[in-house]
């Protein structure tokens, strides 16, 4: 036995026993397949699980660890179901995507193989990263590590769940309104959305392609640094790819001493929960300890945000996801009748009601004689709350707020209103609208359940947001271990049969 | 067909699409090819598997820019793409990447001639997009996905680029409308971005008509017209259109804006879908594609890399050698047939002469056996041989038209047809001598009316010699040796 704790590790500590020959990749690996083997059952967090895949790739790069030096070498990562990954399946969660086998892999994911990470499976996610719950796969639902009778979070609640569950080291997660940010706070750890731009968007499965960014959720700071690293880039195939200025620094910083931290009068009016209140109010304490400032400031068109972002996205989304038509991929009705027939059973059968939801909300807001009105408005609306940031990073250097409004819900708490639902993205949907990097770190537990401190930098300055979030995670000292408490009640999703998804084996990572 | 009443004119406006022959695909690295075994020249972009993303082919830019500055557009400095969504097993993404209100070129405008006369058109906009994959639709006997058993989809074509032109209604009648596409083929032919080949529909359009009273100044209600796959379509297409456009209004009715087909088996146009089916095709910007920056350094480096446009041609043909407007337009319009001949002018033919023999015999030539400029049965190096041996007198023009035609029949180079068929002009004295003695010695009634002062009799003398020799005879020698034995 290796004696690890994988609720505890973090890929600096395990980068630093696999260098120093205290313990081989395999037994690493061997550490997360056994975490999922025990605790899978009750939190759900895996669409598909790759352990013989994940065994053989760690093993080789044991064999081989002197060709495969690399800061990533041998260590194991989750990897959100809506990246593609070239022979192994991926859904996206959705039943539309049954059984689909990528003829190729996501530039993200590709880049960290080459590194020689090792997948240890894809998470689960709501359907085509479309929700705040993970509740809306068609699979299952996940559950949270901290109580298991809470959601996750979401989109990526499957790979923030099997972070904070121990069942990986650290993963991968996309962020388009919060989805990273959100479940990172929900389960305690560290979430981070990159500028929009900053990594490449080629083989992530669109959602909204100009609010979409993959980013890293860990259990610290330095680890998100370590993996954005490793996923920042300029990619040929992705024209929105762009280089960044200076790279991705590993954070030291203990104080702040200097900074200047915004903190936005709008978000903290959004029914923000007196728990979740004060711990954001203590970590403000602990920058002012650390030689930082906190000023209010305003950020006028923050309400506007939420109804621009809930045209924009499902507008976007209606032309991306009208691919899945049945007729060359993926699942295609039984015996249909005509080419109406096909479409209309194919997507009616294979989208789950939120996805149905969002594309018919945004058919509708581009189609003629309402383009204006709601498209229009909202893209007028997006300028309107970039510049409310720009005028803010000319006062301040970061801007300060919870993630969420809340903790973690319970299961089905929410699921039969869609505005509360959608609700649980105010604080992290700014940020998307204006390109900008954004963090979520743990500060501390409201009711026994984690309570996530964002905070938002200008376009490219993801290394002073790094140095700030770790000189805070210092100082707030989160304990990421989650107690797996409550009943489990976790309600299969209608219509999901376990098995159903085949795994093909192949070496996807040869 | 009606000859359209005389109250009406009508009023064209033409839409034209043309595939770019760039090496690979407009969003994509996949090659650009025709005939080759379906779905081979594809990928996860081109197929629109998940998460692939488009990257604008610079390449096809440029063509798009070159065909905009050929027809005097304003290349825009910032262009921006636009998703036009329908579903369509041809449409893979079930958007076509295509321009909308940022195109990459507006307002210009092109001058073609009909009948002797120069017209103008502009020219509304010019962008660029990407082409849907072919459809085969098997069994059943319509051709048309509804009746077929089954439909296959070859996507090798899908995401070809692919510019659309827009002209102003600006044209005047149906044949002005074939002039004009044919004129416009030949432009962007010479331009090297594309060979339109019509056949494999590298170049297609669609035609807005509609009709109002004469010398209004303002638009009637209009149709759009499809499936018109030759010039000869598009004008009978037209021509049935027109008329049935002035009958609805001379009866009172009104004309419904709609697309028609065009069924060349019954010369008629029929609706191909009603405005209630009328898509909706919720154009918004491209998130995929940043805004495409053009440098207008970079324009105008390719304005100055343009080939010779064939207007430019007319104009140097008329200076360089001496031809008539009408000449130089029906030898520069066309790039092969003006290389073909400036060749035959290289290769030591006068210049006037060689027009004539190339829009004469040449071009009929050309038409009757359906051949491409430059593809004839005759090289420009014989045919300027040809033309030297009339221009030297060895030929006369006449013999020299039945020399081309067995040249062709032969393969052959005119002096050997000469030599084998003795259609050499004879202009040797001797040989004349003779014939002429015996022409003056038979025909003694005209000897006397001749010598008694009706100088004009010598044409009849000229033409019974030419007619002893069997039209060889070289007709100014003839003359001088008439004269001498009528003189003396």
């Amino acid at each position: 036995m290796t004696g690890l704790d994988p609720l505890r590790l973090t890929a600096r500590e395990a980068k630093r026993l696999l260098v120093d020959g205290e313990v081989s990749s395999a037994e690493l690996t061997k550490v997360y397949l056994d975490q999922i083997a025990a605790v899978e059952h009750k939190v759900r967090a895996f669409i598909l699980v790759t352990p013989d895949n994940a065994a053989k790739y760690s093993t080789k790069v044991d064999r081989e660890m002197q060709a495969m030096r690399g800061p990533l070498a041998g260590l194991p990562i989750a990897v959100k179901d809506n990246m593609v990954t070239e022979g192994v399946t991926t859904t996206c969660a959705s039943k539309i995507l049954a059984n689909y086998q990528p003829v190729y892999t996501a530039t993200a994911v590709r880049q960290v193989w080459e590194d020689h990470v090792v997948m240890l499976g894809k998470t689960n996610l709501d359907e085509f990263a479309m929700g705040s719950s993970t509740e809306n796969s068609a699979y299952q639902v996940t559950a949270n590590p901290w109580d298991l009778s809470t959601v996750p979070g979401g989109s990526s609640g499957g790979s923030a769940a099997a972070v904070a569950a121990g069942e990986a080291l650290w993963a991968l997660g996309s962020d388009t309104g919060g989805s990273i940010r959100q479940p990172a706070a929900l389960c305690g750890i560290v979430g981070m959305k990159p500028t929009y731009g900053a990594v490449s968007r080629y083989g992530l499965i669109a959602f909204a392609s100009s609010l979409d960014q993959i980013g890293p959720l860990t259990r610290s700071v330095y680890d998100c640094a370590l993996l954005l690293q490793h996923l920042v880039g300029r990619d040929p195939r992705d024209s929105t790819s762009v280089e960044m200025p200076e790279p991705i620094a590993l954070p030291s910083a203990e104080r702040l001493d200097g900074l200047r931290v915004g903190v936005p009068t709008e978000y903290l009016a959004a029914g923000i929960e007196p728990g979740v209140r004060a711990r954001f109010d203590e970590t403000l304490a602990h920058i002012e300890e650390l030689g930082g400032t906190c000023v209010e400031i305003s950020l006028p068109h923050t309400e506007y945000a939420l109804p621009a972002y809930y045209i924009i996205a499902p507008a976007e989304a209606s032309a991306n996801l009208a691919r899945f038509d049945g007729v060359r991929y993926g699942f295609r009705c039984a015996d249909p009748e005509d080419l109406t027939d096909l479409y209309e059973r194919t997507r009616g059968e294979g989208f789950g009601p939120e996805v149905k939801r969002r594309i018919m909300i945004g058919t509708y807001a581009l189609s003629a004689g309402y383009y204006d009105a709601y498209y229009g408005r909202a893209q007028r609306v997006r300028t309107m709350v970039r510049r409310d940031f720009d005028k803010a990073f000319a006062e301040v250097d970061l801007i300060a707020s919870p993630t969420t409004p809340t903790v973690a819900f319970k299961a089905g708490s929410r699921t039969a209103d869609p505005l509360a639902m959608y609700v649980c993205d105010i604080c992290t949907i700014p940020a998307n609208l204006a390109g900008l990097p954004a963090i979520s770190i743990p500060c501390g537990l409201s009711d026994g359940l984690p309570v996530g401190f964002q905070l938002i930098g200008p376009a490219f300055s993801e290394n002073r947001m790094l140095e700030a979030a770790h000189a805070i995670e210092g100082a707030v000292g989160f304990d990421t271990a989650p107690q797996f408490t409550g009943p489990g009640a976790r309600p299969e999703a209608e219509g999901w049969t376990p098995g159903e998804i085949t795994y093909r084996p192949e070496d996807a990572q040869s | 067909m009606n000859s359209p009443s005389r109250a009406w004119e009508p009023v064209i406006g033409l839409e034209m699409h043309v595939e770019l022959d760039t090496q690979t695909k407009m969003f994509c690295g996949c090659a650009v090819t025709k005939g080759d075994e379906p779905n081979l020249h594809t990928c996860p972009v081109c197929l629109a598997h998940p998460g692939a993303l488009p990257v604008v082919n610079r390449r096809a830019v440029e063509y798009a820019a070159r065909i905009a500055l050929a027809l005097d557009c304003t290349v825009q400095p910032r262009n921006i793409f636009h998703r036009k969504n329908y579903f369509y097993p041809d449409l893979p993404k079930a958007y076509q990447i295509s321009q909308f209100d940022a195109p990459l070129a507006t307002g210009g405008s092109f001058e073609y001639w009909v009948d002797g006369e120069l017209l103008r058109c502009r020219i509304n906009r010019v962008h660029m997009e990407e082409d849907a994959a072919k459809l085969i639709h098997a069994g059943g006997d319509t051709g048309r996905i509804a009746g077929s058993d089954y439909s296959m989809v070859d996507f090798n074509r899908g995401g070809t680029p692919l510019i659309e032109i827009v002209t102003e209604p600006d044209i005047p009648s149906p044949e002005a409308a074939r002039e004009f596409l044919q004129q416009l083929r030949n432009l962007v032919v010479e331009l090297g971005v594309s060979e339109c080949n019509m056949e494999e529909g590298q170049i297609r359009w669609d035609a807005n008509v509609s009709v109002r009273p004469q010398s209004s100044a303002e638009l009637g209600t209009r149709t759009e017209l499809k499936n018109m796959n030759s010039f000869r379509f598009l004008q009978q297409a037209l021509d049935a259109e027109i008329p049935r456009q002035i009958e609805v209004l001379e009866a009172g009715g009104k004309i419904d804006l709609e697309t028609l087909h065009f069924d060349p088996d019954t010369g008629t146009t029929t609706p191909l879908r009603s405005k209630e089916e009328a898509h909706d095709y919720r154009y918004f910007p491209e998130p995929d594609l940043v805004p495409l920056e053009i440098d207008p350094a970079w324009v105008e480096e390719l304005r100055a890399t343009q080939p010779e446009l064939p207007e430019a041609r007319v104009e140097r043909f008329m200076a360089q050698y001496g031809l008539s407007r009408a000449d130089a337009a029906v030898i520069g319009s066309a790039g092969a047939l003006a290389a073909f001949y400036e060749e035959v002018v290289a290769a030591g033919a006068g210049a006037k002469p060689a027009a004539n023999w190339v829009m004469g015999e040449y071009l009929a030539h050309l038409n009757a056996a359906g051949l491409e400029a430059g593809h004839g049965h005759v090289t420009s190096e014989r045919l300027a041989k040809l033309v030297k041996l009339v221009e030297d007198g060895t030929v006369s023009t006449s013999a020299g038209k039945e020399v081309f035609a067995l040249m062709i029949e032969e393969r052959a180079e005119p002096e050997a047809v000469l030599e084998q068929h003795g259609l050499g002009q004879i202009s040797d004295i001797s040989e004349l001598e003779a014939i002429v003695a015996e022409v003056v010695a038979g025909n003694p009634a005209q000897v006397e009316q001749y010598r008694g002062g009706k100088q004009q009799v010598i044409g009849f003398f000229v033409g019974q010699v030419m007619k002893a020799s069997g039209g060889r005879a070289n007709p100014q020698v003839v003359n001088d040796l008439l004269r001498r034995a009528l003189d003396a």
